[in-house]
């Protein structure tokens, strides 16, 4: 099944945590009148983005990234003993021309410049295909998606979106109970620490921001960046009676408690279902 | 004579009256009317109080089912039906993601009129584009402990596989709490 949609109804912020998280192997093709940009994960990493109509092979990259000249760059292209962007790896590695280092950070640097900009998308199709990768002889490079939606959501200017996403701010904040979710290996700038090292069950996303002079779009951008990377959890404030009016998305949930019927009665229930 | 109530909400155009229809013994008392708005004109009629179901389930036990509208503008109803439920299920529409953040929101707002279990199921899993239930899962940020489940509404079998689990649901919270 192939997961299809508009950006307008399911962002991509939220279409990289949904990866992130189910761990997804595939190519997510977003399209717009104007561009169109593919994205290749690999369990639930990016490993690969490209731009329709971009020269997206390694001699390329490694110019923009001014790695290389744009002479050399093109005395590479007319090679056509050169077949792939690993074999021209492998030789300019060999010639001395670039280490494996100045390759793999070219490389990043042209994926994640290829991703940011679609966190700013309003509008677009998207269509996830499982299991299809992109050409096997490009050079990926797997990245964690927690990072990349750390920095896209920095982008973000849509404040309504941001209200959608998280309409109360009376909510208290709780680290993600994901063993794979570390911190310290994602890059968080001076103001999301801050709010990080406030994050507990018994402080509001409101007392957060009053504690660190943000406003309430600061600490909206903050909170939706960590909530999508999927590093923290939105709880109901310790302490707190919860009266949040109906109809507001995000609010905590009261603990359930028993129905108002006798055990056997569900009983009888599940047995009558079962039977038809 | 016990009457145990479950309610069936979700967005609009989810499948909730297919879904108390094809298991219901009478015919679902609709209150359906003719759909004016150009943008919501995926189909002709629309629930605008609520559905009624009905399962007899022995000479003193009959099951209710009663079906939200869909949209907004009929909310005022939504409290209404939730008075008195032993629990609800989240009809989602797996094929139409516009309608995930009213999903959401829609969750949310039963989940604050009363603190009883629920389960989402997601209708449309025969269709092509369905998301899966795992994926409906993330997207709407459902907890660990309450059950995503697949559904078709127009198969009595699925149907029948979703108040199972919701029941099963109310059963296990009974246990934790005996």
């Amino acid at each position: 099944m192939a997961l299809k949609g508009n950006l307008r109804d399911f962002s991509t912020t939220q279409l990289l945590n949904l990866i992130n998280l189910a761990r997804k192997t595939g190519t997510l093709t977003i399209g717009t009148r104007e561009a169109q940009a593919r994205l290749c994960f690999k369990e639930g990493k990016l490993i690969y983005a490209m731009m329709d109509g971009q020269d997206d092979h390694l001699a390329a990259m490694l110019q923009q990234t001014g790695r290389i000249t744009e002479e050399q760059a093109r005395a590479i292209q007319t090679r056509a003993d050169v077949k792939s962007d690993k074999e021209l790896g492998l030789l300019l590695m060999n010639a001395g021309y670039v280490s494996k280092d100045d390759i793999v950070r070219s490389v990043r640097t042209c994926i994640l410049n290829n991703v940011y900009p679609l966190f700013t998308w309003p509008d677009g199709t998207f269509r996830f295909e499982s299991n299809v990768l992109p050409f096997e002889d490009r050079i990926t490079i797997p990245i964690r998606l927690e990072s990349v939606i750390m920095e896209g959501s920095r982008r973000l200017k849509e404040w309504e979106r941001l209200q959608e996403e998280l309409p109360s701010l009376d909510v208290a904040l709780r680290f993600a109970e994901r063993p794979d979710a570390r911190l310290r290996d994602i890059s968080l700038s001076v103001e999301e620490w801050r709010v990080v090292s406030f994050i507990n069950p018994r402080n509001t996303a409101r007392q957060i921001a009053q504690y660190n002079n943000m406003s309430d779009f600061q600490i909206r951008k903050i909170v939706y960046g960590l909530l999508q990377a999927g590093l923290i959890e939105l709880v109901r404030p310790e302490g707190v009676a919860v009266s949040a009016p109906p109809g507001v998305p995000g609010q905590a949930p009261m603990a359930m408690r028993r129905p108002a019927v006798k055990r056997g009665v569900v009983e009888r229930l599940i047995s009558f279902f079962q039977r038809s | 004579m016990q009457v145990v109530k479950i309610v069936v909400t979700g967005p609009f155009s989810a499948g909730k009256t297919q879904f108390i229809q094809c298991i219901s013994e009478i015919d679902v008392v609709a209150t359906e009317k003719r759909i004016s708005r150009a943008e919501e004109r995926i189909k002709d009629h629309t629930t605008v109080a609520m559905d009624f179901g009905r399962i007899t389930v022995a000479e003193d036990l009959v099951l209710y089912l009663f079906g939200t509208p869909g949209q907004r503008r009929f909310d005022f109803m939504w409290e209404i039906l939730a008075e008195g439920m032993l629990g609800f299920v989240v009809l989602l529409d797996s094929v139409r993601p516009e309608t995930f953040r009213e999903a959401r929101s829609i969750l949310d707002t039963f989940r604050s009129y009363a603190s009883v279990p629920y389960i989402v199921a997601t209708n449309k899993q025969d269709l092509e584009d369905a998301w899966t239930p795992e994926d409906l899962r993330i997207a709407l940020r459902i907890p660990p402990e309450i059950k995503v489940v697949p559904c078709v509404a127009t198969d009595r079998e699925s149907v029948q596989q979703v108040l199972l689990e919701l029941l099963f649901s109310v059963l296990e919270l009974m246990d934790e709490e005996d």
